[in-house]
């Protein structure tokens, strides 16, 4: 029999406004196994926990309930306590009298009823709690990035500072990511490349970061610490350890209509190619769709010309096994597609473009050596209409765009206005907008900038239809402000369209068994207290993937996502959760159900020799636990057809005894 | 009556038990009567020649048998499986319950059973002598000639619904294998669907009433394959409870069902081997149908590794919501 001890707190008037506390106190102490009852106005403070470390002194007690707030704020905080006075730490129960009760009611009788009913079920629980012991695992002190944009770089970055290898794993030929492709960056407009190309040195310079580029995540299996990862390296039919980037395969290929995606398609690279200048690792890469020597085996003159003999036709996918401590997910975002906006004549006219088109537009690597050039007759646009939230907060309109915001809109959109009034004064700039959203360090003044020095014209409202009529785009919009139509003859229309996470986060976050929400961003383990963590124990978000951020924000997000990473791999054993499936094996039939529901791959199967009554021994299939994997989710308890699975601290029997008592 | 000849059979497993391939073989022979058929072991080809039956009326399913046959027999043992037994074979194999490289398994077909009831239904009591032919004869101790009865017209129920003539599993196949039936076993469930919740519960209540816990139903299912049964385990809390009420024989078939739901291959063995006849094949083919309904259709044992709806999660799932609230509509 257990010597409970129950202690229920008012937290203030939280509780006790609505909870006669005392009267909870003296109901529970005639509980089964109750030996002490008592309340106190804050039970996590100090005074509060040292009253419960005297009482398991005093009265011996074997089990705790704290009759308190949800077990989420402090149940961690109460089973320090219990420890310190030399408790199982799991021998203490909580029973949340706060979110589910006295917050939720506001009679006096009712919330004071349902919160003894709350403590029985959690006294008539504590009665059959056992001590539990949480296992230990090693940690493999090696990070996996998964995508190797500013996210993942700084994210690399810190870690390998701190001394741990860490690996990059990037489907685009290069690392860089979207950043690359910027031109200046709000709200300071220094240049993307000048701040971003460093680090990309710093990556490839970095002796303990490798980088696997035109690779993918094929496979992800084991757990927190001890991850097994298998990349599949694309063929990029050139030998990464011998290409020297010098570009006579480039200029040789024959191939040179091929639409360069880094340039979103507006004009073309050869078949062979290095994406940018700057691109790290500084390797060609052949693409396989547009090679005539691939294709068709004619050709191989970029084999002729390479001195270093790097071209390998016969290359082949390869699969590489490595082990990780921690994986960093950094798999960022894309503009959405603007097929379903007809309105904008996106599909229509050249001259309507993305803003993501329009920093290559003004880039000066890029397709117009950074002249603003319209990409229908390369004249100079006089007349430029931005157009935001083009897929963003678009809550009646899901099925289109997003309900979100995209967050950086604003604020990019704010920099292209002035840098093209500031470059070309003779260019009328409009922005229809539904609000401007400038909360950042500097950010309004950014804005108020573009309006008040620069002339934007910011006009509330939507725009309703862009229609190509001649070398013009007739833009019609509304003034809400001024409630009046605007016809405005354009020459360039920028749509700020919304962005999303990047296609292949989805798969992969089945691959690592992380959530995700609705929109596929990623879901942290809490919004506020735990940003960078994925609920998964052991995987990690860095940058875009979680939401919407913009440089800055990504760059902090990414070195706190290394941070919680070094503080992982800085381990040599990790303590586990002990409220773990396990197996009773007498019962054990072997059957698999539960493997095969186990989303953590945590039950593996084991032939045991088991003796048998008649003094005989017999072999048997039977589920095998392993306790560090196992988040306790409870899937198998309920899939065991035998009922030889259970969960400790949460066994069938002890949430039977909960239920019994609620309805007692 | 059937296709093969008991002979043949005979003679497919003395050949494989003289040239070593197995070393016993899993088969039927006579009862205490005619019709009453078991399972039984054969070491030698002299048993085989002596007591191995086949006939109108070997009825057994012997997939489960062959949990406890492979862990006890040296070598291979021989299975003689007709195109439904083959569905329970996989599922146990699914659920890992017995080695298959110790089964050599021979699929032969199979044109439906004998249901002793009808016979006696038509005949009266009394049965002496049963003989299979053209057509079923019939003796008892009141008449002088045999009965003929044509085996059609005494089909067991699960036979007129048969669902598959096809094997699913086999090493060897004797005879023509067939195809996957269209059957209408649904049917008899769409009436019990159709009724009110009162009517509903009157007619189980009736039935179910009739139960004495001979756990004969959950002996024979080769989906209650636990080390320990639920019934048996005295931490389960419903541990050898014998009928005290109606509520408690109830919930012994309901649990029952439960827990082969989405494992159970609707062999019928269940209400084949009940000495109250209980149609407690009705319950297992509510579930069947309405996971057919919620999730697609699925036949357990169809192919070895399938993972059960009811284990598996797609994103095309329905949303537990609509299932209430076709629950809602129903009552």
């Amino acid at each position: 029999m257990q010597r409970i001890g129950v202690f229920v707190c008012w937290c203030g008037s939280n509780i006790a406004g609505t909870v006669d506390v005392q009267a909870v106190s003296e109901a529970l102490k005639n509980e089964p196994g109750v030996v002490y009852s008592t309340n106190y106005q804050y039970m996590c403070s100090q005074a509060g926990q040292d009253m419960i470390k005297n009482a398991v002194k005093e009265h011996n007690l074997t089990g705790i309930v704290v009759c308190s707030c949800s077990p989420r704020m402090h149940e961690a905080t109460f089973r320090k306590t219990a420890a310190a006075a030399g408790l199982n730490p799991y021998m203490v129960e909580i029973a949340n009298i706060r979110e589910q009760c006295s917050w939720v009611h506001k009679e006096m009788p009712i919330g004071t009823e349902k919160a003894i009913i709350l403590g029985k079920a959690a006294i008539a629980k504590v009665n059959l709690n056992t001590p539990l012991i949480p296992g230990e695992s090693p940690v493999t002190k090696r990070a996996l990035v998964i995508g190797g944009g500013i996210a993942g770089i700084q994210t690399a970055l810190d870690i390998a500072d701190a001394g741990f290898p860490v690996d990059i794993v990037e489907k685009q030929p290069t690392i860089g990511g979207k950043m690359a492709q910027l031109d200046k960056t709000f709200p300071t407009l220094d240049c993307a490349a000048c701040i971003l190309t460093p680090k990309m040195v710093d990556v490839a310079q970095n002796d303990k970061i490798r980088i696997f580029s035109y690779s993918e995540v094929a496979e992800v299996g084991g757990f927190v610490g001890n991850f097994d990862v298998k990349i599949k390296r694309r063929a990029r039919y050139v030998k990464e350890d011998v290409c020297t980037g010098c570009g006579a395969c480039v200029e040789k290929c024959p191939m040179k209509k091929v639409p360069n995606e880094f340039n979103l398609g507006m004009d073309n690279r050869t078949a062979i190619y290095i994406p940018f200048a700057q691109a790290v690792p500084k390797v060609a890469t052949i693409d396989p769709n547009h090679c005539n020597m691939l294709k068709n085996g004619k050709c191989g003159l970029c084999a002729k010309v390479c001195a270093a003999g790097a071209i390998d036709y016969k290359q082949q996918d390869e699969i590489i096994e490595e082990k990780y401590g921690a994986i960093v997910v950094a798999t960022g975002f894309n503009p959405i597609s603007m097929d379903k906006f007809d309105e904008y004549a996106y599909n229509q006219s050249k001259d309507v473009i993305t803003s993501l088109e329009f920093e290559r537009l003004t880039n000066a690597a890029g397709p117009t050596a950074g002249k603003l050039l319209r990409p229908s007759d390369h004249k100079h646009p006089h007349t430029i209409v931005f157009v935001q939230c083009v897929g963003s907060r678009c809550a009646a309109c899901a099925e289109k765009g997003k309900e979100y915001c995209s967050k950086i809109c604003c604020m990019y959109t704010a920099k292209h206005a002035m840098l093209t009034r500031d470059k070309y004064p003779d260019t009328e700039v409009y922005v229809f907008y539904i609000d401007v959203r400038t909360p950042g360090k500097n950010f309004d003044e950014f804005y108020r900038r573009a309006v008040e020095e620069y002339g934007v014209h910011y006009i509330k409202g939507m725009v309703g239809k862009v229609v190509p009529e001649g070398d013009k785009l007739k833009v019609q919009a509304s003034d809400l402000l001024d409630n009046k139509q605007l016809h405005i003859d354009a020459d360039l229309v920028v749509l700020a369209a919304a962005i999303e996470p990047d296609k292949s986060a989805r798969p992969l976050a089945t691959m690592l068994t992380a959530s995700m929400d609705t929109n596929d961003f990623f879901t942290e383990a809490h919004p506020k207290l735990r940003p960078v963590e994925s609920p998964t124990a052991g995987v990690f978000l860095s940058g875009t993937c979680q939401g919407p951020k913009d440089i800055p924000e990504t760059v902090s997000q990414a070195g706190a996502a290394a941070s919680k990473v070094i503080g992982l791999l800085a381990k040599d054993k990790l303590t586990g959760n002990p409220c773990v499936a396990n197996s009773d094996e007498l019962m054990c039939n072997g059957c698999s159900s539960c493997q095969r529901v186990c989303p953590y791959g945590a039950i593996s199967y084991i032939d045991k020799e088991f003796r048998m009554p008649d003094r005989t021994t017999k072999i048997r299939r039977v589920a095998s636990v392993n306790p560090a994997v196992c988040q306790g989710c409870g899937a198998c308890t309920v899939a065991c057809p035998s009922g030889a699975m259970d969960l400790k601290g949460f066994a069938n029997e002890q949430i039977m005894a909960e239920v019994d008592a609620i309805c007692k | 009556m059937q296709k093969i000849t008991c002979e043949q059979l005979i003679e497919k497993a003395v050949a494989l038990l003289n040239d070593g391939t197995v070393s016993c073989v899993l088969g039927w022979k006579k009862g205490e009567f005619d019709y009453d058929i078991t399972p039984a072991l054969f070491e030698t080809e002299e048993e085989l020649k002596n007591e191995f039956v086949w006939n109108d009326f070997c009825r057994a399913n012997f997939s489960k048998y062959l949990i406890s046959k492979t862990a006890k027999c040296e070598g291979k043992i021989l299975v003689f499986l007709k195109p439904c037994d083959t569905y329970s074979f996989n599922q146990l194999l699914t659920e890992h319950r017995f080695d298959r490289e110790k089964v050599y398994a021979v699929g032969i077909p199979c044109e439906g059973m004998a249901d002793i009831d009808k016979i006696k239904a038509i005949c009266g009591d009394g049965i002496c002598k049963i003989e299979c032919g053209e057509k079923i004869a019939v003796s008892t101790i009141y008449t002088d000639e045999p009965t003929l009865i044509d085996a059609k017209d005494v089909l067991a129920e699960r036979c007129i619904n048969c669902k598959s003539k096809k094997h699913v599993a086999y090493d060897e196949l004797i005879g023509e294998d067939g195809d996957v039936i269209d059957s209408g076993r649904f049917d008899e469930v769409a009436k019990l669907e159709a009724m009110t919740p009162d009517e509903r519960f009157a007619f189980w209540q009736n039935e179910l009433s009739r139960c004495i816990r001979c756990n004969a139903c959950r002996d024979v299912c080769p989906a209650c394959t636990c080390e320990k049964c639920v019934f048996n385990n005295p931490k389960s809390g419903v541990e050898n409870k014998s009928p005290a009420n109606s509520f408690e024989e109830q919930m012994f078939h309901i649990i029952r069902a439960f827990h082969v739901a989405g494992r159970c291959t609707d062999c019928g063995e269940c209400s084949r081997v009940c000495p109250q006849n209980i149609p407690l094949h009705l319950l297992n083919r509510k579930f069947i149908k309405d996971m057919n309904e919620f999730y697609g259709e699925y036949q357990a044992g169809a192919e070895v590794g399938s993972r059960a709806p009811l284990v598996n999660y797609t994103t095309e799932d329905l949303e537990p919501g609509e299932v209430f609230d076709r629950g809602n509509k129903d009552a």
